[in-house]
């Protein structure tokens, strides 16, 4: 038996009176994609949005490799190797590339009291690589990210997160907005995970999606999972069934 | 056909990457008109010694407005802290109070005019347009209240030559430009090459992005809120201490100038965008308007109507470039 990555325990939210997650019991292997679906308000916001440490939970365990921790900010999430990548709003369109890669973590020169110069030519060097790591091809680690497609942004979102070596990639309906040619852009990133080390989860409507980019899928309903199977266990029948 | 297209996709991601360029370009357009116009008489030593005299004055609020507004944010206020800062320092040294203390104590009240800027829009979630709205009413009044309506007196004891003695080769500039330049040299350094700046910019950007790439957002927005009250209370003092007297009345209608300023150097109003540079840009080009239309013989009463227009093409022209960008990507 591996250890989970992520191991949730009777996990609880409410918001002033709505009961938006009720007891949640979810298990994420090392280097597994898993598709988390579910209709709108069934909680999986709520609990990406906690693993990512916009929101705390109200009773309720997390586990990173079997150690008991409390995500208290976005910014303890990253330290514990947790990455976001949300629809539209991970990256700044009026920053370069480069600046975007490193917002929050810039490579300092010196540093008195976390305030510093940066080290401008180790920051451009290593977002030239990560963004050549991810198999993106960019003009210039200069362009701003206003003159990125869609697909592109969210390329360089998950270069951002393979640099930083994160362990887990949680992915908020990262095609929502994008053509047919970007989605599947992002969808191969998304297979690409496992290789890298990385564990991945999917938010999506998209059942399509999840079939081609995920191990397992977990279903939600109003706050409850009501389904957890590996892919070739399941089918997109039994799946939009259980919503 | 092809090759137009090429050029001009250059040119305007050249503009969108610098834009305090297009400022820098119509600086020296208009240096050349003026020049022609008044006979040479715009460049002269005399000529630049006003000009460059004056901007260090102008130009820290413009920079000041400017950090503010590329984090996202506004300050209606700086008019008014121009002025409530040196008229606080001279009533503080006529009661006695050490010059360098009362500076320090003066650059307090200025830093927290800023903070309690901040700390209004940001708790109550309010625009910065309101709260600072609100502000420039109170701050000046109680300048006025302070000061019973008549200037107090300026000691002619204080060591104000710190700031306003000329130096250099032929005494062209005022030490208040050596101030400036230094200022605006850290100014430039924190925003460009910082962390700070970066998280300024992204703050600005995209408000939402940044805090969930754990930028400390609500310190970096106060920080910038207190920069820019700092900057205006310092360049009031400067003011004060070269016409030798405080009055409460000074700096009004600053605020908008400096905003004319900010955005005609090619900060955008939007929040994200924006450089030192363009600022300073901005702030020449209306020390360079105002100057150089006299010297043309042009009426002086066109310089607002000088000024509001090229701040209207600033926008229109950001704003065209923007979409044309966005179409031939």
């Amino acid at each position: 038996m591996i250890t989970p990555l992520i191991s949730v325990r009777n996990l609880h939210k409410w918001y002033s009176g709505v009961h938006a997650l009720k007891g949640i019991n979810l298990d994420v292997r090392p280097r597994e994609v898993c598709g988390l679906v579910g209709d709108n308000g069934a909680g999986k916001s709520t609990l990406i949005k906690i693993l990512a440490g916009v929101h705390r939970p109200d009773q309720g365990q997390i586990r990173i490799d079997g150690q008991l921790v409390d995500i208290s900010s976005p910014k303890s999430a990253m330290r514990l190797g947790i990455e976001t990548i949300y629809q539209d709003n991970s990256m700044v369109p009026t920053m370069s590339i480069c600046r975007n890669l490193f917002v929050g973590r810039e490579p300092l020169l010196f540093s008195i009291g976390g305030l510093g110069l940066i080290d401008h030519r180790r920051m451009r060097e290593e977002a030239i690589q990560a963004v050549a790591n991810v198999d993106l091809h960019l003009r210039s680690a200069d362009a701003l990210l206003s003159e990125l497609s869609g697909g592109q942004r969210q390329g360089v979102a998950i270069a951002r997160a393979m640099h930083f070596k994160s362990r887990v990639l949680i992915l908020d309906e990262p095609t929502n907005h994008l053509s047919v040619k970007e989605t599947t852009k992002v969808l191969t990133f998304v297979r690409m995970l496992p290789e890298q080390g990385v564990t991945g989860l999917l938010i999506s409507h998209n059942l399509q999606h999840v079939f081609q980019s995920c191990d397992r899928v977990v279903v939600m309903a109003r706050g409850e999972i009501v389904l957890d199977k590996a892919i070739e266990e399941t089918s997109i029948d039994e799946i939009s069934e259980s919503l | 056909m092809i090759e137009f297209g090429e050029t001009l996709r250059k040119l305007i991601r050249i503009y969108l990457e610098k834009p305090e360029l297009a400022g820098v370009a119509l600086l020296v357009l208009l240096t050349l008109l003026f020049q022609l116009r008044s006979n040479g008489v715009f460049l002269s030593a005399g000529n630049l010694r006003g000009i460059l005299g004056l901007l260090p004055e102008a130009g820290l609020v413009t920079i000041g407005v400017a950090i503010l507004m590329i984090c996202g944010e506004f300050d209606l206020s700086v008019g008014s802290t121009f002025a409530l800062m040196p008229v606080s320092i001279a009533l503080m040294t006529n009661s006695g109070v050490p010059f360098m203390l009362a500076m320090l104590l003066g650059l307090g009240i200025a830093a927290v005019v800023g903070f309690v800027n901040g700390f209004l829009t940001l708790t109550f979630n309010i625009p910065s347009f309101i709260t600072t709205l609100g502000m420039l009413f109170i701050v000046r009044s109680l300048t006025v209240v302070l000061t019973g309506g008549f200037p107090p007196l300026l000691s002619s004891e204080l060591p104000v030559g710190v700031f306003t003695q000329f130096v250099g080769p032929g005494g062209v500039l005022r030490a208040s430009f050596l101030w400036f330049a230094g200022i605006a040299l850290i100014a430039w350094a924190v925003l460009s090459g910082s962390n700070l700046g970066n998280w300024i910019q992204a703050t600005g950007g995209f408000f939402d992005a940044a805090a969930a790439l754990g930028v400390p957002v609500w310190r970096v927005k106060m920080t910038c809120f207190v920069i820019c009250s700092t900057l205006a209370g310092f360049a009031g003092t400067i003011q004060v201490f070269r016409l030798g007297s405080p009055l409460p009345s000074i700096g009004d209608g600053l605020e908008l100038q400096a905003v004319a300023a900010a955005v005609i150097g090619g900060t955008a109003l939007t929040g994200g965008i924006g450089t030192v540079l363009g600022a300073i840009v901005g702030a020449l080009l209306i020390r360079f308007i105002d100057n150089g239309l006299v010297l043309s013989q042009v009426d002086a009463n066109w310089f607002k109507f000088a000024v509001g227009g090229l701040t209207i093409l600033a926008v229109v022209a950001n704003s065209w470039l923007r979409q044309t960008a966005r179409r031939i990507n």
